[in-house]
């Protein structure tokens, strides 16, 4: 066996001793979810004007039809499930031993398994790479790829291409909500681009798919050149003009926004200076370019200090996730009863 | 020491940075929150709206920003909420319905079920295209948004006969994780129409881009972890009490000062502050540790 698979093993090991102890303290499995599962169905009525509606039997709307003549056949029946929380399920046994409406479910508590499981894989890069981290990482590359192309069809192709040129027919396959009945024959046109661009995976005609690539560049850049135009030269000009004197307000008021306007006039001037290279900065020049450099790097630096607190929100969250669903160490949405949740650590709650 | 600083594993920098955020995490350590002017500015922007107006909620975000992005999402819709604001619900983002979804069922469904769906708010769901969207609802909402999230006609939905376009919301909140976000709905939205008022929550990556369009053309913004948390401070300081943590009975619980508890998915932002304090801090110290090594190291060798 060598170093690697050691390191392995005993990492695998030890967290398979921690978890048992884990089990042991919370009294059973812990990382569970529950489901609230409720029992739809709606009933086709006919209404005064003779027109046909579904209605939700459940709903108070239903009360103004005779639903109990409705046939078999115009019955529509199916079950919804929506995420419980422990307690929630807890409360319920409790109240009433025999009861269905929340469920364990076995889909979504292996879901936050595996979920640990793949962001523990993660984390383990920063030790080194290894095969976790990779399969880990094309799984989440399959998955979006896959559900890109899922959404991109339902969400784009049925409604905005096909629903428009051949509405009926999306109507009765799959949009009922499309209650547009006209044919929008122009969208044809895109429908050839799309082919046209399908035409990349042929080794002959991968040609034909530069036409429409070109077409939506030209188009691309014409939106974002205006965008840009507009919002961030023109308009950032106009808000570059400000009064040096604020005479808005009282007391400090006048003296920090006039001071807050005179930084901002002086850094705007001193950052151009730098990004002026007609000149050689030397003098006056190159004193005020070296002004703008300490702009340019105050800048940076918020842009860094930024970036450091996204960052450390996203490890909180994934930590959160491990400890909280996964682990049930901390309780802060008060999801499960005080006898398992928190038992190891006690709040420290410096001021609320 | 500074030999053993100079040739430190860059490991134990992670580890050290995983324990100071897991220890605040486990420890539940929460730090005084006090707002600042952006983040009353876009809770005054809210909170000027009167019942029943429409209000445009952008949830351009996915599950990777969730940590930073969903704390501002609740606390937009919970105080829409409060307020009795029309919410229309729409993302340019494939995963953001789903981000949507939870937010309702976190906020609306849970604590304000006698809002109905079609009457006070809807869910306009995704729509591909990025900014090419935005600059088509601006004008023409309903060519776009044909049907809802769940396939129903926009025609059977009693909140949308008065929308003909995003000029007809009182206000647009954008919750933002990248492109298509913030700075489109800016430039294709509050810039071309200046009756367009957007209030807008970021990512701490974007935050440093955005702060240029304030206030004339975003009057307010709130930036990463810290924004979610200070909007969270004023609108729990507003309506914190209304809807408190309840026991079986249905009787508001107390804390030790007979306060009621506040729900902790109403204070995700402000919990998740006291990671960031204490990684912010080691941050602080890895900086100077690493500038004192590279002045040392400089004068060692004479320069």
């Amino acid at each position: 066996m060598n170093r690697e698979t050691t390191v392995w093993t005993v990492v695998f090991l030890l967290g398979a001793v921690l978890l048992a102890i884990r089990g042991v303290m919370v009294g059973g499995l812990f990382g569970t979810a529950y489901v609230k599962v409720d029992e739809r169905e709606f009933v086709k009525v006919a209404t005064d004007d003779g027109e046909t509606l579904w209605v939700d039997a459940h709903d108070e709307d239903a009360l103004d039809y005779d639903l109990t003549q409705a046939p078999e056949s115009d019955r529509r029946r199916w079950t919804t499930a929506e995420q419980a929380t422990p307690i929630e399920y807890q409360q319920a046994v409790a109240d009433d031993p025999n009861q269905t409406q929340y469920r364990f479910s076995l889909s979504r508590t292996l879901g936050i398994w595996i979920a640990a499981f793949f962001t523990l894989a993660i984390f383990s890069f920063l030790y080194k790479d290894n095969p976790f981290y990779k399969v880990a990482e094309s799984v989440v590359v399959g998955v979006s790829a896959a559900y890109w192309m899922v959404v991109g069809f339902w969400n784009v192709l049925v409604p905005n291409l096909f629903g428009m040129i051949e509405p009926r027919l999306v109507n009765t396959w799959a949009m009922p909500g499309l209650d547009s009945t006209e044919n929008h024959w122009i969208f044809i046109v895109p429908l050839v681009f799309g082919i046209m661009l399908l035409m990349r995976l042929s080794p002959k005609g991968s040609w034909i798919a530069r036409w429409p690539l070109a077409f939506f560049i030209g188009v691309f850049c014409g939106i974002r050149l205006l965008g840009f135009l507009h919002a961030d030269f023109l308009s950032q000009i106009r808000n570059s003009v400000v009064s040096l004197y604020v005479t808005d307000g009282g007391g400090m008021d006048i003296l920090w926004d006039s001071l807050r306007n005179l930084i901002l006039v002086i850094g705007v001037l001193a950052c151009l200076v730098y990004f002026f290279f007609s000149f050689e900065h030397k003098g006056m020049v190159g004193r005020t370019a070296r002004l703008g450099i300490w702009f340019l790097m105050i800048t940076f630096g918020a842009g860094f200090g930024f970036t450091v607190m996204g960052r450390i929100a996203l490890l909180a969250i994934r930590l959160e996730f491990l400890f909280d669903d996964w682990l049930w160490l901390i309780d802060p949405t008060s999801k499960r009863l005080a006898d398992v949740a928190g038992m190891l650590m006690p709040s420290l709650s410096i001021i609320t | 020491m500074y030999e053993f600083f100079k040739n430190l594993d860059r490991r134990w920098v992670f580890l050290l940075m995983l324990l100071a955020v897991a220890v605040p995490i486990l420890l539940e350590a929460k730090f005084p929150e006090k707002a600042t002017g952006l983040a009353t500015a876009v809770f005054t922007e809210v909170e000027n709206l009167e019942a029943g107006a429409p209000v445009l909620l952008a949830f351009d975000f996915d599950p990777a920003s969730e940590g930073e992005l969903g704390p501002m999402a609740t606390a937009f819709v919970r105080h829409c909420c409060e307020k009795k604001l029309r919410m229309y619900f729409l993302t340019l983002w494939p995963v953001g319905p789903r981000m949507v979804e939870d937010a309702v069922a976190r906020v609306i469904k849970a604590d304000f079920p006698e809002l109905k769906y079609g009457d006070d708010w809807v869910n306009l769901g995704y729509k591909s295209g990025y900014e090419g969207v935005i600059k088509v609802i601006v004008t023409d909402l309903k060519q776009l948004y044909t049907t809802d999230h769940f396939g129903t006609s926009i025609g059977n939905i009693p909140m949308m006969e008065h929308i003909q376009s995003v000029q007809d919301f009182d206000l647009v909140i954008n919750v933002s994780a990248g492109y298509a976000g913030t700075k489109e709905w800016v430039q294709y939205a509050s810039t071309p129409f200046p009756n367009i008022r957007i209030v807008a929550g970021c990512t701490g990556v974007q935050a440093p881009l955005l702060y240029p369009y304030i206030p004339s053309q975003l009057p307010g913004l709130l930036g990463a972890i810290k924004g979610a948390a200070e909007y969270e401070k004023l609108v729990l300081d507003k309506y914190g009490a209304n809807h408190p943590v309840r026991d079986a009975d249905g009787n508001p619980v107390l804390d030790e000062d007979g306060n009621p508890v506040i729900p902790g998915k109403y204070l995700e932002g402000i919990r998740r502050m006291g990671p960031q304090m204490v990684a912010h801090i080691l941050m602080i110290m890895l900086i100077i540790v690493g500038n004192v090594i590279y002045f040392v190291e400089r004068s060692r060798e004479g320069r």
